[in-house]
């Protein structure tokens, strides 16, 4: 978990921009960058490396947003933007979702607290998914080359399957190394023989 | 029974069909009522769409398609019983890049697409100037996709600029090249001495610009509702699509809350009258955008195809693009919703 939020605020409108930077202070939310205008680049949003982006439902340059979800993936950068009337269940329900759209009526403290909080949530948890995957994918990957370096042994050593994964397993132990370096450092050693 | 249904729509030309069944008596005529949302860009009327608050919109045909292959926010899966029209996208140049084109003694027939890409490569070229900027509505665009086959590999970035913001973007110079629906090109041409360069049609005719957008599964499980939407818009879009009828149209559209923009320039779009540059060049486009008859509003597994391969292309999506994009796009319940045989 970030020990701060970074969170960008794109509006047009400065006064509206002051009141909502008021408004995150109050919420605990100090380190906040806002882009002014209504003609809004992606470069821009991407550069400010935001971890929330807060922009109007209605802002003339919303689609622009659209851009960033090609460059990164839509789940590293989630956004949050203002409706102009509430419900946090819906609001909340519709981040969970994926759908990206919240508050602000009045633009109060309380009101922001409840949608950054489900915007970190769901943040969080499609990090957790990612490295889920990034975990399995390193997984299937050492097994395939735990199973080329037992097939190095095997025909090397004239071994059955089980001894070969045995001996490394007693190779990687006696080294002190897990048996997916050991089976790398024979898959490497065979390649640069072959 | 009258039935109601919630729909949504951007304020553009190309709304037509919803506003029209609206205001001239299609809905009413197949027992519906409209409640029509309007949006102010792409990604709120998305989001509505996949909250529930309208049921069906009118949408980029590139957006369906780009969520059936995961592109972009959102997850709902999306599909489409009707074309709302085709075509309408202009493409133009900056005032700069325009000069340099004539400088070149290119003409500008506003017809003949390869002669003006072949134009832009031979400036472009041996100048080494940075990739061309060009401005389009919304990342997963036809207009993308129209300027990218148009310019055949050409180095280009495209940028997302809302329609209304075109000019301002041109004015500043932040744009070599841009590709909008109308009128948002005229008023680049009167705003920032921008020149037309194509219609979209010259580029490719016949391909899907808006769509009709539902969830998946909805048209199956509200058919008699779905069923009674799409005979009311394709009752419009063929209305539209009879000569005579632009003026009438243009004055519906412009009724307080709903297209912003003076009449004349909308019906000048639905004419096909397109002013090319700041001197008031004038071209008439046959086909310039298509609104029916209902047959030719039939969506087609092949058009979503052309649209997912290209997608795919470009954002490095898997071989099974064509596939995954082909079951978004669904003629059989336009056959079934209008009762035409196909041919």
């Amino acid at each position: 978990m970030p020990a701060s939020l970074r969170i960008l605020l794109v509006e047009s409108d400065p006064e509206r921009a002051e009141r909502v930077r008021e408004a995150l202070a109050e919420a605990g939310e100090r380190d906040v960058a806002v882009i002014s205008g209504r003609r809004v680049l992606a470069r821009d949003v991407a550069e400010a490396r935001a971890d929330i982006v807060l922009i109007d439902i209605a802002h003339p340059s919303r689609d622009v947003l659209e851009e960033l979800t090609q460059a990164t993936s839509p789940m590293e950068r989630p956004v949050a933007m203002f409706v102009d009337q509430s419900d946090p269940a819906i609001t909340r329900a519709a981040i969970e979702a994926g759908v990206s759209a919240y508050v602000v009526d009045g633009l109060r403290a309380d009101r922001i607290r409840p949608i950054l909080d489900a915007a970190v949530a769901r943040f969080h948890l499609f990090q957790r998914v990612r490295s889920e995957l990034a975990a399995t994918k390193a997984a299937l990957e050492e097994r395939k080359l735990i199973d080329r370096a037992k097939g190095l042994v095997m025909k090397a050593r004239g071994v059955t399957e089980e001894q070969a994964y045995a001996l490394i397993r007693k190779t990687a132990m006696d080294q002190g190394k897990r048996v997916a370096d050991v089976a790398q450092a024979l898959v490497t050693a065979a390649d640069l023989l072959r | 029974m009258t039935r109601e249904i919630a729909l949504g729509y951007v304020p553009l030309v190309d709304a037509a069909p919803l506003l029209l069944a609206d205001a001239l008596g299609f809905a009413e005529e197949q027992g519906l009522h409209l409640t029509l949302h309007r949006a102010a860009n792409w990604s709120m009327l998305r989001d509505m769409l996949d909250q529930g608050q309208v049921m069906a919109a009118q949408m980029l045909s590139a957006m369906p398609v780009a969520r059936a292959l995961g592109l972009g926010s959102g997850r709902v899966a999306l599909e489409t019983p009707l074309i709302l029209s085709q075509g309408g996208q202009v493409v133009g140049a900056s005032a700069p890049l325009a000069e340099a084109l004539a400088r070149q003694g290119q003409p500008c027939d506003f017809t003949d697409a390869a002669s003006t890409a072949r134009a832009i490569a031979a400036l472009h070229q041996p100048l080494r100037i940075p990739p061309l900027r060009i401005g389009v509505p919304f990342a997963h665009s036809m207009h993308a996709l129209l300027v990218e086959d148009w310019l055949a590999g050409m180095p280009a970035t495209f940028l997302t600029v809302a329609p209304p913001l075109m000019p301002e973007a041109l004015a500043e110079g932040a744009l070599d090249l841009f590709c909008v629906g109308e009128p948002w090109g005229s008023q680049a041409v009167v705003k920032a001495g921008a020149r037309l360069l194509l219609p979209g049609a010259a580029i490719r005719h016949g391909l899907p610009e808006k769509v009709l957008a539902c969830r998946a599964g909805w048209c199956e499980a509200e058919a008699d509702l779905a069923g009674r939407l799409v005979r009311a818009l394709s009752g419009a879009g063929d209305w539209l699509a009879r000569p005579g009828n632009a003026s009438t149209a243009a004055e519906v559209l412009t009724r307080p809350g709903r297209v912003d923009v003076a009449a004349e320039l909308i019906e000048r779009a639905l004419t096909g009258r397109i002013v090319t540059d700041p001197v008031g060049t004038e071209h008439l486009v046959p086909g310039f955008q298509d609104f029916g008859p209902a047959r030719a509003m039939r969506p087609m597994a092949v058009q979503a195809q052309w649209i997912a391969s290209r997608l795919a292309l470009r954002h490095g999506r898997g071989s099974d693009a064509e596939s995954l994009a082909a079951a978004v796009f669904r003629g059989d319940l336009h056959d079934r919703f209008l009762s035409l045989t196909t041919a």
